[in-house]
């Protein structure tokens, strides 16, 4: 299918009453949990993950990407109103966002957020429905050797070049690695990693890692820290923007929008680095009559900037996600294992084997992008109040439902035992600063690499250059090489010139 | 005998326990029992190499905090209110709960005990209201899940009667 029949076919299936009410359910789900304090889009998508046992492929997705888009908007709310980002893309939007709010202009805050969102997201998806089939294309031409570098240079990327410490950010690699390693090894049957305990011969589940890692640990941690006091939630107040705000969220939107999306489709992915640059380009960038505002009371061009770069980068995420079958976020690896567990595998051949489910995705993502600005807008004062559910209770549910995503599927204690061990590893690595994407990421990623490499050597009967003879592996383990040892040289050039 | 300079006690811990890990990763890659199967890269390939990387890995966090840590970098930690031991011992205290009653009990009580203990360590002090409140957000959940999407969320007194 070309772009424009496989968009035509998309929409034609999108648009039937069921998928449109999933999409429906999708985004409205997606904010409100979203918008709660300390919920991300991976925590409310592997929540959702049991839905699969129930409903057709097409209407999970269709359900999961609403929810994936709905609860980065949720989250922008979240930091607006209560100062307390959901997660790393939205730290930069409380920067400003809060101050707005806290001036009593929270209202235009959400509103330019919102707009922001949507039309970061409309051009993300252009990109994914343009970009998508050429990457196919190319993607065709990889064989093990070439993927099993690739993957390589996925773990270099997310572990060690963002973040604050390689070092940390290896570590929690490797963590992950290892828990994807539990279980019986596919190409010999050998149990692998487990401990003698029977339970652990069918490997770990995703979802259990995810919500012992962002729910679990998340509320430990916070326990840990815990103060006695109210939050205070800021009133929305008058919603709609002025002319001028108008006038002076355009171009942030824009730029951000084209600053995000090429950060979320290399491998590099991560939402951190493109929304920073976002928020220090629309500062240069702002008129001299409102440079004051930066930092005191609140320039909505450093929310809608950093919002549209943050929106941007999550749909370019789904690029290397759809067509290479690698997830460069925590989210995008829960999604994959959502796939996964339909037994279909992404990668290049998704969208020839399972072009119908691809194109009625993208399309969805369309229509999520328009229900959730007319959804959001009218509806906001509803999120406002959910922001309200005092905490206690809050963090109370937030591990009935944790309890519900890993016994409820396994009916086993051990399950419950591991979710709260990994919680607790989870709490020190929020106090030690170590990054949790990569051990989501790993888990998922490290048995398809090691299949890969198995691959690469059987064909290459055991020839360990193969990786180093293929002229497109070799430059690829290059540029993980220079990633990973690139900024650390850099720095010290850096020194050598200043000394 | 190296000394640890001060403030950077935990952040060895947690470079000892990443080597520790590393260990342990390299010690059940050894013992993975040898196939007879033929097979160009083995089961046991893999977890040396994860288990050497996080050996490695972890050292290099040994060194770091003997070079005085990382912790006292983090911005974060600047202005971190004490350990709340109290919050921490019924946020424990509702997990264990949980673990202890669900298999006799079921889900739907056992949540509900959980949900007390966890409200009270985030400072609740109502704990009548917040086992009504429990109740109805664990009954809810169970009838949702159950009910509707079909995932078996365990057998126990009241589940069996529903």
């Amino acid at each position: 299918m070309d772009v424009w029949s496989g968009l035509a076919f998309g929409f034609g299936n999108a648009l039937s009453i069921t998928n449109l009410g999933w999409a429906l359910l999708g985004c409205f789900l997606g904010t409100a949990i979203g918008v709660l304090p300390g919920i991300g889009p991976a925590l409310t998508i592997a929540l959702l993950l049991p839905i699969t046992f129930q409903v057709s492929a097409t209407g999970a997705f269709i359900l999961f990407c609403g929810v994936f888009y709905g609860a980065m908007y949720g989250g922008s709310t979240t930091s607006i109103l209560l100062n307390t980002p959901g997660e790393s893309g939205s730290i930069i939007t409380a920067l400003e966002g809060a101050k707005m709010a806290r001036n009593g202009r929270a209202g235009p805050a959400l509103f330019t957020s919102a707009v922001g969102s949507f039309v970061a997201g409309t051009i993300g998806t252009l990109g994914i429905s343009f970009l998508g089939p050429i990457v196919v294309e190319l993607a065709l031409k990889l064989g093990p050797a070439e993927y099993f570098s690739l993957m390589v240079l996925c773990f270099v990327t997310v572990s060690a070049v963002l973040g604050g410490s390689a070092l940390r950010g290896l570590a929690s690699l490797g963590f992950g690695l290892m828990i994807g390693l539990i279980g019986i090894d596919l190409q010999t049957g050998q149990p692998r990693m487990t401990f003698g305990v029977t339970e652990l011969l069918d490997g770990v589940d995703v979802v259990l890692v995810a919500v012992a890692i962002f729910a679990v640990g998340e509320t430990l941690y916070l326990a840990w820290r815990h103060v006695e006091g109210k939050q205070e939630v800021r009133e929305v107040g008058r919603l709609m923007m002025s002319r001028e705000d108008w006038k002076r969220s355009i171009g942030p939107w824009l730029r951000g929008a084209l600053l995000g999306f090429p950060f979320g489709v290399m491998p590099a992915g991560g939402t951190e680095m493109p929304t920073m640059l976002s928020y220090y380009a629309e500062r240069k960038l702002v008129r001299p009559k409102y440079r004051e505002e930066f930092g005191t009371t609140g320039a909505i061009e450093g929310v809608a900037g950093p919002e549209a770069a943050n929106n941007a980068a999550a749909a370019g995420v789904l690029v290397p996600m759809l067509t290479l079958g690698l997830p460069t976020s925590a989210t995008a690896a829960i999604m994959l294992s959502a796939f996964q567990s339909y037994g279909i595998q992404p990668g290049p051949l998704l969208f020839t084997s399972q072009g119908e489910l691809v194109w009625t995705l993208i399309a969805s993502l369309y229509i999520a992008n328009i229900m959730l600005v007319v959804l959001n807008l009218p509806l906001v004062g509803l999120w406002a109040r959910i922001l309200k559910i005092p905490t206690p209770q809050l963090y109370a549910g937030i591990l009935v439902f944790a309890t519900i995503g890993t016994y409820g599927i396994s009916n086993s204690v051990v399950d419950l035992v591991l979710l709260y061990g990994i919680g607790i590893i989870a709490m020190f690595m929020r106090r030690f600063d170590f990054p949790q994407a990569p051990v989501v990421i790993g888990m998922i990623l490290g048995p398809m690499a090691e299949q890969a490499l198995r691959q690469a050597m059987t064909i290459s009967q055991g020839d360990w250059t193969t990786f180093f003879t293929r002229p497109i592996s070799v430059c690829i383990l290059l540029l993980a090489l220079l990633a990973l040892v690139g900024p650390r040289l850099w720095t010290l050039v850096a020194q050598r010139r200043h000394a | 005998m190296v000394r640890v300079k001060p403030g950077a006690g935990p952040d060895l811990a947690v470079g000892l326990f990443v080597v520790l890990l590393g260990l342990i990763c390299l010690w059940q890659a050894a013992i993975i029992p040898v196939t007879p199967l033929y097979a160009q890269v083995g089961p046991k390939f893999t977890p040396y190499l994860v288990g050497g990387m996080v050996t490695v890995v972890g050292l290099g966090l040994t060194g770091v905090a003997l070079r005085g840590g990382w912790s006292k970098d983090l911005e974060e930690m600047a202005d971190a209110p004490p350990t709340n031991w109290r919050a921490l011992g019924l946020l424990g205290a509702g997990l264990l709960v949980n673990l202890l009653l669900i298999d006799s009990l079921g889900f739907v009580f056992a949540a509900t005990a959980q949900f007390v203990l966890v409200a009270a360590a985030f400072g609740s002090r109502r704990p009548g209201r917040d086992l009504l409140i429990g109740l109805a957000v664990t009954l809810g959940a169970f009838l949702a899940f159950d009910k509707l999407l079909g995932v078996d969320i365990g057998a126990g007194i009241l589940e069996g009667i529903l």
